[in-house]
């Protein structure tokens, strides 16, 4: 779907081999690419005319060195760009001196403020914290109700307060947060999390509204929560509620999905605030610390393995990992039992999809990104289901797998006998695999390839 | 009557709608226009620097790097044949090229559906859809036809109580189950009996769902199967929500949800903040498919039939 920007630059510098440096004449192609690509990733035009020129400005004249390709030397460059607009350092959490720590949550309509306020609270009760949670959102149907679920499904605490027939107004959402911080006080909780109801950065009442919580609570952070899939209007929001509110960091929601997430770079550009989360699902516990690096290689199409591996690492059991690695690698190979138990590990991680997503698209890993739209999830169920439905020796003898022992387990899992022979096949091919990694061999890029290419094909 | 982006000059009251249009365009503070103006001022004779003004101010609207090179290429194109010499006929024809393609399919014939209606309102994440259930249930009772609605998203906290405000906001009855209920379920039980009470439309608020998860977009799938069970042609209508604000990402949601949900339009929401929606540009010219209705607002007659000339204009800042 995409091409990777790096694809693209090696297009650009063909014609720079054999050439000492970067000269204005060959790298405007380049540059117009990396326009391109910032724009597509929804990068503010104004911010990507900037950044253009400092790119411009560092790559002209380098030295085309023999260590880097002149490709790689400009995207390293434009990489460096990037991450310096960003910052360094995001996640940091102010705290109150005296407590209750407010946080207060601002954005536009939908953005993401009432789940986002949820995760926040189930991390800082991870992190030891006592967070309270109110919602002073009076405005839209139910919202005070979503965010009472959501405290509930978290087992956070919640102040509720009571409308007592108020119409929905300042003077209601003054009342509330006011109470809610008694009762955070009173409760010993040690952080507040004020949800806010959406609203537009030109909606003046509404944004003295904002103001007026501002005086009243004297939050600690204000932080406005974006959708990743914004596009160029990012840095005329996030303008107006910082100019009116002044935030302290930015929370970018909706990164599961498949938008590049340039608005990040757009509204630190605009408020000089780093991003702090990002949202990576609906429930409370897709949430992550926000790291620049990563984004950069997101934005520009080249994957997010750091985040893969953090998140491999907290979420799997690493001595079972590590005794099936060995197993796999050596003589006798792992059997399906093995086999199910790495699926239901991986499983773990996330969906495939999202796992396949974060491998750069560029190396040993390249086609596989592309790939992601096209993995039909279900499938592991069904795998699953079919080893499910085999004898505990037939999980570990799989040659003594028959006909009419096949013929057995398909129905037993509600799947044809075609699957069942297809998912031994795999089955085969990564014992294979497994056992020439093992031995050093290097063919393994193209059968992990052909293997997930299988999955694919295995589809309903 | 149909209402426009304008309203309709025999109905006075309508000029609200006028007023709140007008409003929205004022309040945007860059408006192309200015931009235009801008290059318009500075080239008494159209050249390539021009053009390329015109990109960045097309690009600064969401219509994204290929819609706005394709525009332009027309553009280029005709000036060079009509020997244009001057910005605000250079404008013009901006104007008649986006309108050609916002219009590509703006003259279906209506087709004629027995009734209840089946309208499935799909899309990602907050953007708008059960408002905008709620804002369809009072604009079409208001043209005199019984509406019931389905809350079909079993799976967001609180979405059924929020819609249920809604049903009771236009005086409409709605379907529901309990929350984490199955979605086909209870729009097998709505179909049932929109069926049975011979109501003329049956709105349908599904989920918001990312286009990426295949999981989640089967789902609709299996929602359409289940409405074709007991109505062959339904979902007559399948209406994708998409928010003003969202930038390039909203062309791989029109594919994705075209592709397994059988998009038939599209409703552009918070057209009352600063965006201005461009990216349905991009949409139109790739998959033809329409918009039909803007959302203005959080109130219930918050809601426009869309126009093509009125949203170029305001586009433009013509208006
Ligand atoms: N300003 C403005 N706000 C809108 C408009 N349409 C919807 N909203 C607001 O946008 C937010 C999200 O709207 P919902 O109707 O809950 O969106 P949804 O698509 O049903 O959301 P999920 O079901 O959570 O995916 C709410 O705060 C609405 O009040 C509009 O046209 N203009
Ligand atoms: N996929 C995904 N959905 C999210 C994320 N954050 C919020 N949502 C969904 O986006 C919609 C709007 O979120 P909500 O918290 O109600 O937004 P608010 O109007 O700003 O309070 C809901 O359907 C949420 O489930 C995220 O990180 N990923
Ligand atoms: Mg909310
Ligand atoms: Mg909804």
């Amino acid at each position: 779907m995409f091409e990777n920007l790096q694809d693209k630059l090696q297009r650009a510098f063909k014609n720079l081999r054999g050439q000492g440096t970067v000269t204005e004449a060959n790298i405007h192609d380049a540059l117009r690419e990396i326009r391109l690509a910032l724009l597509e990733a929804d990068v503010n035009l104004l911010v990507v005319k900037e950044l253009i020129e400092h790119i411009r400005a560092k790559a002209l004249g380098q030295e085309v060195m023999t260590s880097l390709s002149p490709t790689e030397q400009v995207i390293k460059i434009v990489r460096d760009e990037l991450v310096a607009l960003l910052g360094k350092d995001t996640a940091r959490f102010q705290f109150a001196s005296r407590p209750p720590t407010v946080i207060l949550m601002a954005g536009l309509q939908g953005s993401g403020k009432t789940t986002t306020s949820g995760k926040l609270a189930a991390w800082l009760q991870k992190g030891g914290h006592r967070p309270m949670l109110v919602s002073v959102d009076v405005y839209r149907p139910a919202a005070r109700q979503q965010l009472k679920i959501v405290a509930q499904s978290i087992k956070a605490n919640l102040y509720e307060g009571d409308e007592r027939g108020e119409p929905a107004g300042p003077a209601l959402v003054e009342r509330l947060a006011k109470e809610a911080r008694r009762e955070a006080v009173n409760s010993g909780c040690d952080t507040l999390i004020v949800d806010t109801a959406g609203r537009l950065g030109i909606d003046t009442e509404l944004m003295d509204e904002m103001a007026m919580l501002k005086a009243l609570l004297g939050p600690q952070e204000i932080l406005f929560v974006a959708d990743a899939m914004t596009g160029q209007d990012a840095v005329r929001s996030a303008e107006a509620f910082h100019k009116r509110l002044a935030l302290t960091g930015t929370v970018l929601s909706k990164m599961d999905g498949d938008a590049r997430g340039g608005a990040a770079l757009s509204i630190r550009h605009v408020t000089g605030q780093p991003v702090k989360f990002i949202g990576t699902g609906e429930k409370p516990d897709a949430f992550e610390p926000f790291h620049p690096d990563r984004i950069v290689s997101r934005l520009l199409g080249m994957g997010d393995m750091m985040t893969l591996i953090e998140r491999a690492e907290s979420t799997l059991d690493r001595k079972q990992s590590e005794a099936f690695a060995k197993k796999a690698l050596s003589g006798d190979g792992f059997s399906l039992e093995d086999f199910r138990d790495q699926l239901r590990q991986i499983r773990k991680l996330g969906s495939l999809q999202s796992i396949m997503k974060m491998l750069p698209s560029v190396g040993p890993f390249q086609g596989i990104q592309q790939m992601a739209d096209q993995v039909d999830e279900k499938q592991f169920v069904r795998v699953e289901a079919i080893i499910n439905s085999m004898t505990k020796k037939e999980r570990n003898n799989h040659e003594i797998l028959s006909g009419s022992r096949r013929k057995r387990i398909a129905d037993g899992s509600g799947t044809t006998v075609q699957e069942v022979n297809q998912l031994l096949k795999q089955y085969a091919q990564m014992r294979r695999m497994f056992k020439d990694m093992g031995k050093g061999g290097g063919a393994m890029q193209r059968r992990a390839m052909s293997m997930l290419g299988g999955m694919k094909g295995m589809g309903r | 009557m149909i209402q426009t982006l304008f309203g309709s000059l025999d109905q006075p009251e309508k000029r609200s709608v006028f007023d709140r249009m007008r409003d929205a365009v004022a309040r945007t503070r860059e408006s192309l226009s200015d931009k235009i103006e801008g290059v318009v001022a500075l080239t008494r004779e159209v050249d390539e620097a021009a053009f390329e003004e015109l990109e960045g101010v097309l690009l600064a609207s969401d219509l994204g790097m290929s819609t706005t090179g394709a525009v332009l290429g027309a553009l280029r194109e005709r000036s060079r044949r009509q020997a244009i010499c001057n910005g605000a006929e250079l404008k013009t024809l901006l104007r008649a090229e986006l309108l050609a393609i916002l219009q590509a399919r703006d003259s279906l014939p209506k087709r004629v559906i027995k009734p209840p209606e089946v309208i499935f309102l799909v899309g990602v994440n907050g953007t708008g859809k059960t408002t905008t259930s709620g804002k369809l249930a009072a604009w079409y009772r208001k043209q005199g036809r019984t509406v019931l609605l389905c809350a079909a998203d079993t799976f967001r906290a609180a979405a059924i109580e929020q819609l249920a405000v809604w049903a009771q906001r236009a005086g409409v009855e709605m379907i529901k189950t309990r929350q984490g209920g199955d979605p086909s379920a209870v729009l097998f039980d709505a179909v049932q009996a929109a069926n049975a009470r011979r109501t003329d439309l049956l709105l349908v608020d599904t989920a918001g769902r990312l286009h990426t998860k295949t999981g989640l977009m089967a789902e609709l799938d299996k929602m359409r199967r289940t409405a074709q069970r007991i109505i062959w042609d339904a979902p007559h209508e399948v209406l994708l929500v998409l928010d003003a604000t969202t930038g390039q990402n909203g062309l791989q949601q029109a594919r994705l949800f075209t592709e397994s949900a059988g998009v038939t339009g599209i409703v552009l929401t918070k057209l009352d903040g600063t965006a201005k929606g461009g990216i349905v540009v991009a949409i139109a010219q790739e998959l033809k498919l329409p918009v039909r209705f803007v959302g203005v607002g959080e109130k219930m007659d918050d809601l426009l039939a869309f126009e093509s000339e009125a949203f170029v204009d305001s586009l433009l800042g013509t208006a």
